[in-house]
């Protein structure tokens, strides 16, 4: 009896995972391979659908601009997320001013979405707040087009929406060093660029692993913001899934789908493979 | 009431009671079960073009019973009435959208034997042709998938028949928006879209379905591509529309696509756009914020869309009879009148017509300068007096429609091929 009580415990969470998560999946993968026309799905076993993913040149340059997005967005959030909790960790020595500008960190998320993102329409556009200054300054004579609707737009949204994500964790790995590693190292003779290198960073790796995460796999997996920020002008995975399940096209969408998770997956275990995140938990 | 006509039975009474206080003096409809009625809810999925909640109040004031609207885009609707037809009783669906849902078995036809205004329904829907001179247009043309043949068919019938797949409630043509002062010049055709003197200010709309007609009237006008018929595209023409679309795009052409009204509103009003595909409302919505803009006719005419109330397969004894309640109330009068005053077209225009002012028929229907300011349904003032509909009047608008919102045959083809555009 006392052995089955570990089981019993686990027992909800499985369940639970097991139906929301490990069914669904599972209908993923069995609808990726039907068959269907403008009607209806059509029980079968074809590879119509991932042949079409695969020789599609447009699937591929969707894919690689998706990574392309999300490399981009990786790299930005990190050098800006690491500094900023650097900057609350280890500057600021008042705890009430450093919840105080942690709370600040999570200013953009205090609206929705869309009217975030819609938000950067008068900022960024052609007669928008940026140009307008740009304009009256003398820096320039003609309003500056890429700043609005284009990749550097897609980019700009991305980092804003997801620095918080890369913070947080990296944050909450820099408060739990013991600071007397650091006056160690300051005694030993390290400059403040080998304690970084060589005690801070190599501590922080969980934390940086954990906001590397949740950056790359939102950015993969988002439709939103590229097709808002871009006005549709760039394509990502996530936006010609949306479009798919939009006209009825369920198996092309699901087995788009299937490939998104293969592929995410792929990079969440390699990132597991260089740093080992359970170290923070 | 029951004191004075005691020779009444009490549920006869009760009815009486129930529809003099439900159903009002205005639809004077013989309701009979007037009391049960009060209990049951309708459910109707639509879109939010007229997924409006104050007709949901009309319905509760005119008939008594519970219109509960759920509202989504048009493709989610099409999806839902295919894969959920139970979850809702009525949908509020597009002609193109019924093209595909219908033949899946989950709706029933609408006897127009019920339908007391059967006939009085706006001949677009009922033969195709607006007057008998006009052609029918291209593409999935209302009149085309309006009829069945019989309760259990799957197919459309090819001329009128008694059995509706959607009673027409609201429809509308559609052109190019413009914003006049800043294009500088008159627009007469739809291949101004492409002109290099709008480089990086033209937009068209991302809805592939909907997307590719726009192209598709631009391309014909610019004497790139003849379609045999633009509703329904060979693979060789979807081809050669996406290259040009293509092309446009790599040359700068477009600013950006939307997706949803309020996009295609911000493009237009902050100036990041001045000639883009629009709808009607938006123009207006523009226009409420002060900028003017324009739904610019064109010379090649315009590409038209309608919708209508579907019955769900399972809709069964009072239900349906309440159901059949709404869609001849529909035609009564209140709710024509309440989307004419938007800017959209009423299945039946004479009884719209006795909800309206004379001011508010002359201006939306027949083309005339408004003789006192027009009023927006939520009180602000949408025109001033002296104001013309952009198009003129009904019949110079809806007389020369071109093509119908459509699916077509290669349906998966050019959605692929649209990707392509998008990705380009």
């Amino acid at each position: 009896m006392p052995r089955l009580f570990p089981w019993l415990q686990a027992a909800p969470l499985a369940l639970v995972l097991a139906v929301f998560l490990l069914v669904p999946v599972a209908m993923l993968v069995i609808v990726s391979f039907y068959d269907y026309d403008s009607f209806s799905l059509i029980p079968a076993f074809v590879l119509t659908n991932y042949r079409e993913v695969f020789a599609s040149f447009v699937t591929w340059q969707t894919y690689l601009k998706t990574l392309y997005f999300a490399g981009i967005t990786w790299a930005v959030t990190l050098g800006l997320g690491f500094w900023l909790a650097y900057f609350l960790a280890f500057v600021v020595q008042n705890q009430t001013l450093r919840t105080v500008l942690f709370v600040l960190c999570t200013v953009p998320f205090w609206t929705s979405n869309l009217i975030r993102m819609i938000a950067w329409v008068p900022f960024l556009g052609r007669n928008g707040i940026l140009n307008g200054t740009l304009l009256a300054t003398g820096v320039i004579k003609e309003p500056l087009e890429f700043l609005l609707f284009s990749d550097f737009s897609v980019i700009l949204a991305f980092v804003h929406l997801y620095t918080l994500f890369m913070v947080v964790p990296i944050f909450n790995t820099m408060m739990r060093i013991d600071r007397r590693l650091l006056e160690a190292a300051r005694d030993m003779g390290a400059g403040f660029w080998q304690t970084l290198w060589c005690v801070i960073l190599p501590l922080c790796k969980p934390g940086i692993g954990i906001g590397s995460i949740f950056v790359v796999v939102l950015v993969m997996g988002d439709f939103a913001t590229v097709r808002l920020m871009s006005g549709g002008q760039s394509a990502s995975v996530g936006l010609m899934i949306a479009n798919q399940i939009g006209l009825m096209q369920y198996p092309a969408a699901a087995a788009n789908a299937v490939v998104l998770l293969a592929m995410v997956l792929l990079m969440v275990g390699a990132m597991l493979r260089v740093i080992d995140i359970r170290k923070e938990l | 009431m029951t004191e004075t006509k005691t020779s009444l039975t009490r549920r006869g009474a009760l009815a009486l009671a129930g529809a003099a206080v439900g159903s009002g003096a205005i639809t004077g409809f013989p309701t009979l079960w007037a009391q049960n009625i009060r209990n049951i809810t309708l459910r109707q999925l639509g879109t939010g073009v007229s997924g409006l909640n104050p007709i949901a109040e009309q319905v509760k004031k005119d008939l008594g019973f519970t219109l509960q609207m759920t509202v989504t885009d048009t493709d989610a609707v099409a999806q839902r009435a295919a894969t959920q037809s139970r979850s809702f009783d009525i949908a509020d669906i597009e002609y193109f959208s019924i093209k595909k849902v219908y033949p899946t078995g989950v709706m029933q036809p609408i006897d127009t034997k019920r339908i007391r205004l059967a006939d009085k329904i706006v001949p677009i829907f009922t033969t195709g042709r607006l007057t008998a001179e006009s052609v029918i247009a291209q593409g999935t043309s209302p009149y085309s998938v309006g009829f069945v043949e019989s309760k259990d068919a799957k197919g459309f019938a090819s001329a009128r028949t008694e059995l509706m797949t959607l009673l027409p409630t609201i429809y509308n043509a559609d052109t190019l928006g413009i914003r006049p002062d800043l294009v500088g010049r008159p627009i007469t055709q739809w291949k101004d879209l492409l002109d290099p003197a709008f480089k990086g200010k033209a937009s068209i709309l991302n809805i592939p379905g909907i997307g590719i007609m726009d192209a598709a009237m631009v391309a014909e006008s610019a004497g790139l591509v003849k379609y045999a018929d633009k509703g329904n595209m060979t693979r060789a023409e979807i081809d050669k529309t996406i290259a040009f679309l293509i092309e446009a795009k790599k040359a700068g052409q477009f600013r950006a696509f939307w997706k949803t009204f309020d996009e295609s509103v911000n493009l237009m009003a902050s100036g990041e756009v001045v000639i883009q595909s629009m709808w009607s409302p938006a123009v207006t919505a523009v226009r409420s914020r002060g900028i003017p803009c324009v739904y610019q006719p064109l010379a090649e005419g315009y590409r038209a869309w309608g919708s209508g109330l579907g019955l769900m397969k399972h809709l069964s004894g009072l239900e349906l009879d309440a159901a059949y309640e709404y869609l001849n109330w529909y035609l009564s009068g209140w709710v024509g009148a309440f989307l004419n005053r938007q800017g959209y077209y009423s299945a039946v225009l004479d009884t719209a017509k006795t909800f309206m002012t004379e001011n508010e028929w002359g201006y939306w229907m027949e083309g005339k300068p408004a003789v006192s300011d027009i009023i927006a349904p939520d009180g602000k003032v949408m025109e001033k007096a002296g104001a013309k509909r952009d198009g003129g009047s009904f019949l110079e608008r809806m007389g020369r429609v071109v093509c119908w919102n459509s699916v077509m045959s290669e349906d998966r083809y050019m959605v692929q091929k649209w990707n392509e555009f998008i990705a380009a």
